[in-house]
Formats: C-alpha cells, sequence, structure tokens
C-alpha cells in the first residue's frame, strides 16, 4: 500500500510492504497519486494542465517521471504487494516462548494519581507486596518458558515498586547468579513515581537497571494537578530533584522520563518542552487511558489539536537539534536503516503470549493493563498457563486480524494496536481503539517526516 | 531520479528469510505502557 502525506515542506510516499520511503516534488506526488488509477495519456494530460507553465514540467519529463515510478514498482519500492498475513498466524502459533514479565511487586503506591489505570496501584483488590519466593519463582517460570531466547526482560511495577525495593534487590541478585549459566541476559526496567528514591536506590539502578521509566507529566501544575500523596501534596517539588539526580549518574544508560495527557493538558508538548529544559532528553508522552466520561478523558474536539501538537514537537525537536540540544521521544524514535523485521511488524505486542504480568501472588495476566479483570487470568507461576482459551484469543491477534485494520497504511507499524485499549474502547480485544489508531498514525506520520529532515542535516 | 529521492531504509520484505528471532524488547516494555507501537523498536538479530 502507498501513503502519501505533506508535512513540514516534505512531500511523502510510504510503500508500507517493502517499508520505503520516498520523498518527491509536487509533480511526482500528484503522479503517483494518479498512477493506478489513471491512464499514461491522462497522467500526462492532467500533469500539464496543472503544471505545464513550470519551465521544467513538459510531456517528455512527465513520462520519465512515470518510468521512474515503473522502475521502483519493478523493484519492489513502490506499489509493492503486502503477502505477510500467514507469516503473522504460523509465527504465533509455533512459537510458544514467554521472554517477558511485568512484575507487579508492589499492590500500593505511595501517590494516589485519580486517573490511575491501575486504581493507585491496588488493581481493583487489596495492596499486596510479592514476596522473595514469588519473585523468584516468576524468574525461574520466564528462564523455563523462554526456549532459546536469550535477552528476557522484567519490569519492576506496581503501584509503585520502590515500596518493595529490598525484594527487587534480591530478585535482581538472583538473576544475575543464574543468568549466565542458563544462557540467559535480563533486562531490568524499573518504572517509578520517584517519590522515596535514595541514593542507594539510584546506585542500584544505575548499575542494574537496563532502563529506567520515570513518571513525570511535565510542568509543575500539570504534574501536581493528578500525582498527587494521600494528603493531596503535588510530587512535583519532590521527584524532579530524585530523578535529575538519576539521571545525572546513570552514565548514558537507557531512561525515560514519561508523562500522561488529558483533556486537561492538550498543548500536551509544553510539558515535554518543559521535561526537556528540565535536562532530561530521553522522553515519553502518552494519551490517558481511561473511561470516556471521565472528566479528564479526551474528547474528539481535543483530535485535531493533538494532531497539531504533534506536529509542532516534531518541528521543535529539528529545531533543538540544530541548536545542539536534542531530545527524543519515545514514538518518534524510528530507526529505517535498521528498525524491525516483518515478523516483529505483524505479530503484535505479545501481551498474553510473550510477555505477561504477575500479581503479587504469581498469578498471570495477558498485560499489566489487565490484571484483576477475573476473565483474564491466564494461570499462574506455579501451575503454569490454565486459560488456554483466552491465551489463544491473544495469539490470534496480529496486523491482520482485525478488519478494520485492512486497507490502513499504518498497519504494519503498529501491528494492530494495543489489545487492552482495543477491550476498553469495544469490550473486545478484537475491537479497534480508533482514537487511538488516529493519534498513532499522525505519530508515525511526524517520526517519519523527522527521519527524512534528519537525513538531509 | 529527478523528481523522487528515495531514502534508505530496511527491506522489510528480505526479513521473511532472515528475521523472526524474537530477541528483540517486547514493545510496550520500553516507555509507554499503555499503547502499542512496534516501528520504533530496536532489531536485535546478530544475524541480520
Amino acid at each position: 500500500m502507498v501513503h502519501q502525506y505533506k508535512l513540514n515542506g516534505y512531500n511523502i510516499v510510504l510503500d508500507t510492504a517493502s517499508g520505503s520511503v520516498h520523498t518527491v516534488d509536487e509533480v511526482a506526488y500528484d503522479i503517483i497519486a494518479m498512477y493506478k488509477s489513471h491512464s499514461q495519456e491522462d497522467i500526462v494530460a492532467e500533469i500539464m494542465k496543472k503544471y505545464g507553465h513550470l519551465d521544467d514540467v513538459n510531456e517528455g519529463e512527465i513520462v520519465e517521471c512515470i518510468e521512474d515510478i515503473r522502475s521502483l514498482e519493478a523493484a519492489g519500492k513502490l506499489f509493492s504487494t503486502d503477502m505477510y498475513e500467514s507469516l503473522a498466524t504460523n509465527y504465533k502459533n509455533n512459537s510458544k516462548v514467554v521472554k517477558a514479565l511485568c512484575l507487579h511487586v508492589a499492590h500500593t503506591c505511595n501517590l494516589n494519581c485519580s486517573y490511575c489505570f491501575a486504581s493507585q496501584g491496588k488493581y481493583q483488590g487489596d495492596r499486596a507486596l510479592m514476596s522473595f519466593e514469588v519473585g523468584k519463582r516468576a524468574l525461574d517460570f520466564l528462564m523455563e518458558n523462554s526456549g532459546t531466547r536469550r535477552n528476557l526482560e522484567v519490569d519492576f511495577f506496581g503501584g509503585e515498586p520502590s515500596l518493595n525495593f529490598d525484594v527487587v534487590k534480591r530478585l535482581v541478585e538472583y538473576a544475575r547468579e543464574v543468568e549466565g549459566a542458563r544462557g540467559k541476559n535480563f533486562r531490568f526496567t524499573y518504572t517509578t513515581n520517584g517519590m522515596i528514591l535514595t541514593d542507594e536506590m539510584i546506585e542500584f539502578l544505575n548499575k542494574e537497571c537496563h532502563n529506567v521509566v520515570l513518571s513525570l507529566d511535565g510542568r509543575k501544575e500539570v504534574n501536581d494537578h493528578f500525582r498527587v500523596d494521600y494528603t493531596g501534596k503535588g510530587s512535583y517539588d519532590t521527584i524532579v530533584p530524585n530523578f535529575k539526580k538519576l539521571v545525572d549518574s546513570r552514565g548514558g544508560k537507557g531512561y525515560y522520563v514519561r508523562g500522561t495527557y488529558t483533556h486537561n493538558n492538550v498543548d500536551f508538548t509544553n510539558d515535554i518542552f518543559h521535561m526537556a529544559d528540565l535536562g532530561f532528553t530521553e522522553l515519553s508522552m502518552e494519551p490517558v487511558v481511561c473511561p470516556p466520561g471521565d472528566p479528564y478523558a479526551l474528547t474528539e474536539e481535543d483530535l485535531p489539536k493533538l494532531f497539531e501538537q504533534y506536529e509542532i514537537l516534531a518541528k521543535e525537536m529539528i529545531k533543538r537539534k540544530r541548536e545542539g540540544r536534542p531530545f527524543t521521544f519515545y514514538h518518534y524514535m524510528l530507526d529505517l536503516k535498521h528498525g524491525p523485521c516483518i515478523y516483529k511488524r505483524i505479530t503484535g505486542c505479545g501481551s498474553g503470549t510473550e510477555y505477561m504480568a504477575v500479581t503479587p501472588w504469581g498469578d498471570l495476566y495477558p498485560c499489566h493493563q489487565f490484571v484483576g479483570d477475573d476473565k483474564y487470568l491466564l494461570g499462574n507461576i506455579f501451575d503454569g498457563i490454565k486459560n488456554t482459551e483466552v491465551q489463544d484469543e491473544f495469539r490470534s491477534c496480529n496486523a491482520y486480524a482485525r478488519e478494520e485494520c485492512k486497507g490502513c497504511w499504518a498497519q504494519l507499524y503498529c501491528s494492530g494496536g494495543c489489545a487492552a485499549n482495543s477491550y476498553h474502547a469495544t469490550g473486545s480485544i478484537g475491537g479497534v481503539y480508533k482514537y487511538g489508531c488516529e493519534l498513532f498514525k499522525k505519530r508515525m506520520e511526524c517520526a517519519v517526516m523527522l527521519q527524512i529532515a534528519d537525513n538531509e542535516e | 531520479m529527478k523528481r523522487i529521492n528515495t531514502v534508505e531504509t530496511k527491506d522489510i520484505a528480505k526479513t521473511a528469510n532472515n528475521g523472526g528471532c524474537g530477541e528483540c524488547q517486547t514493545s510496550c516494555q520500553s516507555a509507554c505502557k499503555t499503547s502499542c507501537g512496534v516501528a520504533n523498536q530496536q532489531c536485535e538479530n546478530q544475524n541480520k
């Protein structure tokens, strides 16, 4: 499929099945748009009518451009055919490995954010901490079920994992003890609100964690609207110094300062720029996940404003890079030359199959967003997967599983989207969260444009 | 080509033959936790 769009002065043409990206002039842009539906004679006539007054446009030039398009088509770089659907089904049916776990080491939190999808860390249940024994068994479960996969990911998640830090430390120590002998490489991620990060914790996280995710919503007044403690006091003044200390001593290792935007801060780029101005360079900002009736839920009226925001963000990133003060934005981190293979692009996020969430008592759910929903309880780390019906439902999720995705140019960029978002929006993981699709497509358009601009520098 | 500039990209079709090692990061484990995108993931295939 070919997708054409204009952004920031670029005429961009994507050939989605091959992953090819072209920048073209106005004439070629219009010819490509007509190429499949018009005869050569009609194209020449139409283009002459529109551009014939220009010095470099004549019939010979137009035919030459059509021949260029034809040669790109023959080379599989334009109008290429997507023949990957069977690969998606076969790959997921044949792959039974688990390679990532989200360990809910603390179903409790020292913040009381009303927008939290995890209901202040409790996930609609009781407060609980994971014991070392349960965590150790989860790591063993991962190693036992990871087949020949070497890289295993474990995210310490909550609630707030710092409320159970001793167990986190012991689990990392255990993993480091056994990973070599078992041919594995654990990559730990730690997601924290930053409220009680001590120097000792920071040192440990910077030594052991492949990635840390630091929750901050941006400007003080925005952050402190939702991210408050149980007395109602905002967290900004506590967490920003802690995050700075952590990042300053991280030695270049991966991290994200990650925020959530809502209807209340549709101008969320100001929050991203604020994070960048604080000195953070690895940034992520996500739309809120909540029922549509919530007062802070994003609305249809917000959508055009959000589109504009993503464009503002991309343009500002280009500007700041030129000024020698670049920052990255998670969703714009495309690597056109070394990005994911077709299997990654069509098999989805892996929730419920290669990725699962583990509760403090060892239950398994398809991902952190399903924890606490009994319908989606898959089994536990002691007895394994019991609910194969639900797991099969997740196994069948891929880029081609949803009717609505057929004919969408972004299919191989999003792989069918987030199952949890689909479920919350439609009641089924096989549904489509259309609002999220619109945001995703806009982000991808901006991300590709950024790559093109980068290449020009 | 005079009017078309092709950016250097990975040939996705070719990866049908040598891809699928599965060593790459799980999509939403890294930063977002609330959406799915695969295009921004890094390939970790040692034999690519």
